[in-house]
């Protein structure tokens, strides 16, 4: 069974963030990207029903849409145990044009299922999934903490309010998974690394297709208020009440 | 000249950090100050292959540069040099004299499993009467013919206890002096092997350090690495690259330590400011952070050297005396700007503090890599 994992790129969270054209551009010069970490630990969770006995999946593709700065991130991905990556020449612009461009790809292409993170580390819209799985007209499995299999069918298990859900879908889905899907992000070994550039990474021609968002304008959160240290409770009392005039 | 790390090299970096800074770090504490052997994480850096990562993949190694290894030290030592220091004599000191002058034999019964990390090795060259003076060594293996019996002690071993492969150099010829020194492969539990109790050192007390007594231990002739007589240059060439994995742990060691002072003195405030708008602190860490791209410079050239076939004895030991050396300093300057915090456990520093100091010690201390550099300077080598 082969699984599909769709993988975006982010800004490392120690990144200084700036913004160029009036404010309107992130500016990237000097930004170090990394695996979006919510699709780094889709791609985990992948990897190792991969390497159980006990699962029917035999192959894990990641589908990435980006330019050829984002390569080194797939070639990440093939070290962490993927078999094969694809990039979709392009740069994403907003969710639907990357939701659009992964459609395109995967419609008809033989799957058990579609593992999409939550959101991305960066604009953090929780869209791309949700939008993939209505273009494909699959199901789509949100909040899944693991899978499951009866016989070859995958079950999903969902976290729900005070407990768990067991799901089945007929056909392929696509899986939105957040923290708990795997505990860590697998650390790649010597081997992983080794044959990572011998692993097929295809590029394709991206679609023509519009976003729909424009970015208006970026703007730095607030800079973080001074921390006040107090002493006893009263002294906490008195500040809620006088000065943040919260009580 | 290029200073761009290649895609596989930051990869191998950024796996070593990810390992230290999420793993490592949870337990370092603890380990050090119940001095407990990692056996856990060793297991697991065993499986990423951080065990054999220099050795040919066709030994079953991780078929990695040099330049990775320094890497990689260096992140480990950040953290945990004790790690730092199973991992460099694993790779550098007995993979490394194995793959280089072993028989296919020795290579396939004793490499491959050390490269797996299924197994550690040890190296025992340091003498209770033989420390920097390595030709003088009193352990003797006599020559029975078809095997060698082999008495004396060997002392500071480290894997002492857990290594399953023991590379002994003893003396076979003393009539010969060095040249009568022979290299041997022993197993740890051969029968006549016994160990001191587990030596409770000031730092990297995580690593397993003990006295090794051999009392009429038997050792194959198959087992001798070289030719009869080869086993002081054999030590000392492996001892070369050596040099490269205990310049960068004391990198490491610098590096960590100094990213701690940093982020305090960003953080603590004195005087109405944080205490790196002191230029008092402020120089300090303009001193440290240059002193430690000196080092990490002279670390990578001495395995940018080893890598591509040229002689590197004299720039491993120019990094080596360099990065022990400053390692101390910073160190020491780090405990400084963590002022009486930088005093307790749990602020790490201090125990960075004490573990530089051993790596002016060990495999072979500052001053004999002075030796090894002023020769140079007098022969024209440099």
């Amino acid at each position: 069974m082969r699984v599909f994992v769709c993988m975006s790129y982010v800004p490392d969270t120690t990144t200084k963030i700036r913004f160029k054209e009036a404010n309107t551009q992130l500016d990237d010069a000097s930004i170090q990207w990394v695996i979006n970490p919510w699709d780094e630990l889709a791609l985990t969770r992948a990897v190792e029903l991969k390497y159980d006995a006990a699962s029917p999946v035999d192959e894990v593709e990641i589908v990435m849409v980006g330019g050829v700065r984002c390569e080194p991130i797939l070639r990440k991905g093939l070290a962490i145990g993927a078999d094969k990556a694809t990039r979709i020449d392009v740069e994403p612009l907003d969710a639907f044009q990357t939701a659009t461009q992964l459609a395109t790809y995967l419609q008809g292409k033989d799957c058990g299922f579609i593992v999409c993170g939550i959101e991305s580390g960066d604009y953090n819209e929780a869209a791309v999934g949700g939008m993939l799985a209505e273009l494909l007209d699959y199901a789509s499995v949100s909040s899944v903490s693991s899978v499951q299999f009866d016989g070859d069918a995958p079950v999903y298990q969902r976290d729900v309010a005070n407990g768990k859900e067991q799901v089945k879908v007929d056909g392929p889905a696509v899986l939105i998974v957040q923290k708990g899907f795997a505990r860590v992000p697998k650390i790649p070994n010597m081997r992983g690394i080794m044959t990572a550039r011998s692993k097929p990474l295809d590029v394709i021609p991206a679609i023509e297709v519009e976003p729909l968002v424009e970015f208006v304008e970026y703007a730095a959160p607030p800079a973080k208020g001074r921390v006040k240290m107090l002493n006893t409770p009263e002294e906490l009392v008195r500040s809620l009440s006088d000065e943040a005039k919260l009580l | 000249m290029n200073f761009q790390l290649t895609e596989e090299q930051i990869m191998i970096q950024q796996a070593a950090r990810n390992y230290a800074q999420r793993e490592l770090i949870q337990d370092v504490i603890e380990r050090d100050e119940k001095a407990i052997y990692p056996t856990e994480h060793i297991r697991n850096l065993a499986e990423l292959g951080f065990l054999g990562m220099l050795v040919d993949p066709k030994y079953d190694g991780g078929g990695m540069d040099t330049v990775s290894y320094v890497l990689a030290m260096e992140e480990f030592s950040k953290v945990d040099s004790s790690i730092g220091v199973i991992i460099s004599v694993n790779n550098s000191l007995v993979c490394y004299g194995l793959e280089k002058y072993g028989t296919e034999a020795q290579k396939e019964k004793y490499l491959k499993p050390l490269a797996r990390g299924e197994i550690t090795g040890a190296f025992l060259l340091s003498e209770p009467g033989a420390g920097s003076d390595a030709t003088s060594q009193q352990t003797k293996a006599t020559d029975m013919g078809d095997h060698y019996l082999v008495n004396g002690v060997k002392n500071w071993i480290t894997n002492g206890n857990t290594a399953s492969v023991y590379l002994l150099m003893a003396q076979t010829d003393p009539g010969k002096g060095h040249h009568g020194i022979n290299a041997l492969i022993v197993d740890r539990h051969a029968e006549g092997i016994t160990l001191g109790p587990h030596e409770n050192k000031m730092g990297m007390r995580s690593s397993d350090t003990h006295s090794v007594q051999f009392t009429d231990v038997k050792v194959p002739k198959a087992n001798r690495i070289g030719e009869d007589g080869f086993g002081f240059k054999f030590a000392m060439k492996t001892l070369e690259g050596g040099r490269i994995g205990i310049a960068s742990q004391a990198l490491g060691i610098a590096s960590g330590a100094y990213e701690l002072a940093r982020k305090y003195a960003m953080e603590r405030k004195t005087f109405g400011k944080p205490i790196i708008r002191h230029q008092a602190i402020a120089f300090k860490l303009a001193d440290m952070a240059t002193e430690i791209e000196a080092a990490r410079f002279l670390c990578l050239k001495a395995a940018w050297l080893k890598d591509q076939g040229q002689p590197y004895g004299i720039a491993s030991a120019m990094a080596k005396q360099y990065a022990a050396d400053m390692a101390m300093r910073v160190t020491t300057e780090a405990v400084q700007i963590h002022g009486g915090y930088g005093y307790v456990k749990e602020y790490h520093v201090e125990r960075l503090m004490r573990d530089a100091k051993l790596t002016q010690i060990y495999e072979g201390t500052s001053e004999i890599q002075k030796i090894v550099v002023s020769r140079a300077i007098e022969s024209g080598d440099i």
